[in-house]
């Protein structure tokens, strides 16, 4: 095949040859393309269709039956029965197990999205603006290391990181140099929230029994667990490395003499990031946000190695817990209904997030962000 | 900025970068310390990047026939197989499509493409059960085919390499085809030797994916070390359930093992990987 893209390269370089063959008219040049076409994707439809969307709607059906994994799953006989929407029901509207499962799980990865996706952000930001600056002598180097992590393995990290963090490791040992005794992390199921209210004396007031779709208003506003935090850090540590990278192309495209007319205008540096740079880069911005939502709701690696969901359900995530149904508990119909209520959460989420990007490309102004707050009153 | 400059201001500069760097590093050197520690060493020295005595227990209980049963050779082969072929296909049949879609004009191109594109954004999160249904609809359940064939294709890759192909003039492909030069020949000896940037980049992208890929393997396994990969085997040693007890430098090791072949392929193509995150940056 190498001697064919010589000799392919060979007959370019050579005059062009007598007109012998030109292919021209219906049966020429563009005639094959048609049958070519679809046999160059052929493969790609076959796998696409066979391993991804036949399988969704395989899994869609699945979710409207009991299927519990030995027989199959098609039949509609004992052991695949179908119950209508009854696994959906169960997620949101009926007590029991499977909905206060669920329902933490929601509220823990609420929790950590609220936390991951502002600190990846800003920390992207950061260290993007570090690695630009004019002054700065082995960029390459500085983006070397911060982009790393992002490329290994998630186990792998979060196996390091259980070291870490584990009641003897690094984390508590540099702790305890300034005296300070560091929890037991991967057992601590306190919430942030929570031991924030504890320290100006409230614990479990009245107004927090309030129940919301099974789980208390308290529980709900407990904040990420100790646990999780640890969870946290780690997809802080390694995500921010790929948004710095786009941060860092976004922050190439902005022109020199925007700023430099700033810098002659006398601002500060962090007025100039404030009023010049930030807005610039809004749109690198919103597809950071958008991309950190989409990510942060499947969480799954880093909860399958760091405990499982330990301690008492507080890491559990809405993935996992699909997981966990499905292949820990056989309830195959539950587990499908979970991750479809995911996948719409996501799409909504990000659906969300176009409404304001394609708001963006319109140049916002003052009068068209007037005309919206006008057109939402009006839908409303 | 000012044409002077602040010595201050770069003192700050260098101490926060510094900073950050060490915050980025440390995990990977205690990674490689540990692996060279024993047990005792790495519970009771847990900042210590000095392995106090020197151990090799655990290279030897990965590599050797060591104390440990674990059965490090047979990860290692599937995790080089699984992604070898993956990698070798995925880098073809993408390009092939994308091609294809950028190229070629046939009936139905259009809502192929928009097809792609909706796949695409459909998060993975949400193909665990529909994947384990399909492969147990297929008997292929627990086997290298089921492991292989479902990553062989993926819309992202066709997606990038259709981005590319677009950016490509296509004067030559046309001299090429002028010449009576058929269009998988023009293809494959015109158009990929043009395409070599893209190539490595999906290259990259493709091993570093299937390399690193777990949740793919955990619903179409049965998690039995004969289908092992390095990466599901470390995430059962990790998560306990080989009952090994702490051992933290065995898992550091295998955690770094597993590392390695990503870090040097990282290392040696930088300026692909960078491209790469920027092309799937483009894509959400």
């Amino acid at each position: 095949m190498l001697a064919d893209a010589s000799i392919a390269v060979t007959t370019r370089s050579t005059p062009p040859p007598p007109p012998r063959r030109r292919f021209r008219g219906g049966g020429g040049l563009r005639g094959h393309e048609g049958a070519a076409g679809w046999l160059f994707i052929t493969p790609m439809v076959v796998i696409l269709l066979v391993f991804l969307v036949i399988p969704i709607f395989m899994a869609l059906w699945v979710s409207l039956t009991s299927w519990n994994g030995s027989v199959n799953p098609f039949s509609g006989g004992p052991g695949a029965e179908f119950v209508g929407v009854k696994n959906y029901t169960a997620l949101f509207a009926q007590d029991g197990l499977t909905r206060s499962n669920f329902m933490q799980s929601i509220s823990n990865t609420f929790w950590y999205v609220l936390f991951v996706v502002p600190l990846q952000t800003v920390l992207a930001l950061g260290l993007a603006l570090l690695v630009s600056n004019k002054l700065l002598k082995a960029k390459g180097f500085f983006r070397t290391t911060f982009y790393f992590p992002s490329v290994t393995s998630s186990i792998a990290i979060s196996t390091v990181f259980l070291f870490l963090f584990s009641n003897s490791g690094a984390v508590n040992a540099f702790l305890k140099l300034f005296g300070i005794d560091g929890p037991q992390w991967f057992s601590d199921s306190r919430g942030l929230v929570h031991l924030l209210f504890n320290a100006v004396g409230v614990d479990n007031p009245a107004w927090g029994a309030h129940d919301i779709l099974g789980r208390s208003l308290w529980d709900w506003l407990s904040g990420p667990s100790v646990a999780m935090c640890v969870i946290i850090i780690l997809v802080v540590w390694t995500t921010s490395g790929t948004f710095m990278l786009m941060f860092i192309a976004a922050l190439q495209d902005v022109p020199v003499d925007v700023e430099e007319a700033a810098a002659l205008d006398g601002t500060s540096g962090w007025q100039q990031l404030r009023y010049v740079t930030v807005p610039m880069i809004k749109p690198a911005i919103f597809l950071v946000l958008t991309l950190g939502l989409i990510g942060t709701w499947q969480v799954f690696d880093q909860i399958y190695v760091m405990g499982k969901g330990a301690p008492s359900g507080t890491t559990l995530s809405p993935a996992y817990l699909s997981y966990q149904q499905s292949f820990g508990n056989f309830k195959y119909g539950s587990g499908a209904a979970m991750a479809f209520v995911v996948f719409l959460i996501i799409v909504v989420l990000t659906r969300m997030q176009r409404y304001v990007l394609t708001d963006k490309d319109e140049r916002r102004s003052f009068r068209s962000i007037f005309q919206l707050g006008r057109r939402k009153g009006a839908s409303s | 900025m000012t044409s002077r400059v602040s010595p201050i201001r770069q003192v700050l500069l260098y101490a926060a970068l510094a900073l950050f760097s060490v915050l980025f590093l440390y995990p990977f050197i205690v990674e490689v310390v540990t692996s060279f520690k024993t047990d005792s060493d790495a519970v009771n020295h847990p900042l210590s990047v000095i392995p106090n005595p020197f151990s090799m227990a655990t290279w030897q209980a990965i590599f050797g026939a060591g104390s440990s049963s674990l059965p490090f050779p047979t990860w290692i082969k599937n995790s080089v197989l699984v992604a070898g072929v993956v990698t070798v296909a995925r880098v073809f049949l993408d390009s092939l499509a994308g091609y294809a879609l950028s190229r070629l004009r046939f009936k139905g191109r259009g809502f192929v493409f928009a097809a792609v594109l909706a796949v695409m954004s459909v998060p993975g999160v949400a193909l665990l059960v529909p994947k384990f249904l399909m492969v147990n609809y297929l008997g292929i359940f627990d086997t290298y085919t089921a492991m292989i064939l479902p990553l062989v294709v993926d819309a992202a890759g066709v997606f990038i390499m259709k981005q590319f192909f677009d950016s490509v003039p296509i004067s030559i492909e046309e001299a090429a085809r002028m010449d009576g030069a058929s269009i998988f020949r023009t293809f494959w000896s015109v158009v990929l030797p043009m395409a070599k940037p893209a190539l490595i980049t999906l290259t990259i992208l493709s091993f570093q994916g299937s390399w690193n890929e777990f949740t793919h393997f955990l619903v179409v396994t049965r998690g039995t070390p004969e289908h092992q990969t390095l990466v599901t085997g470390l995430a059962s040693l990790t998560s306990g359930q080989l009952g090994s007890g702490t051992q933290y430098p065995l898992k550091l090791g295998a955690a770094l093992l597993t590392t390695i072949p990503v870090a040097v392929l990282f290392f040696a193509l930088q300026r692909y990987f960078i491209r790469g995150a920027n092309d799937g940056g483009v894509k959400g």
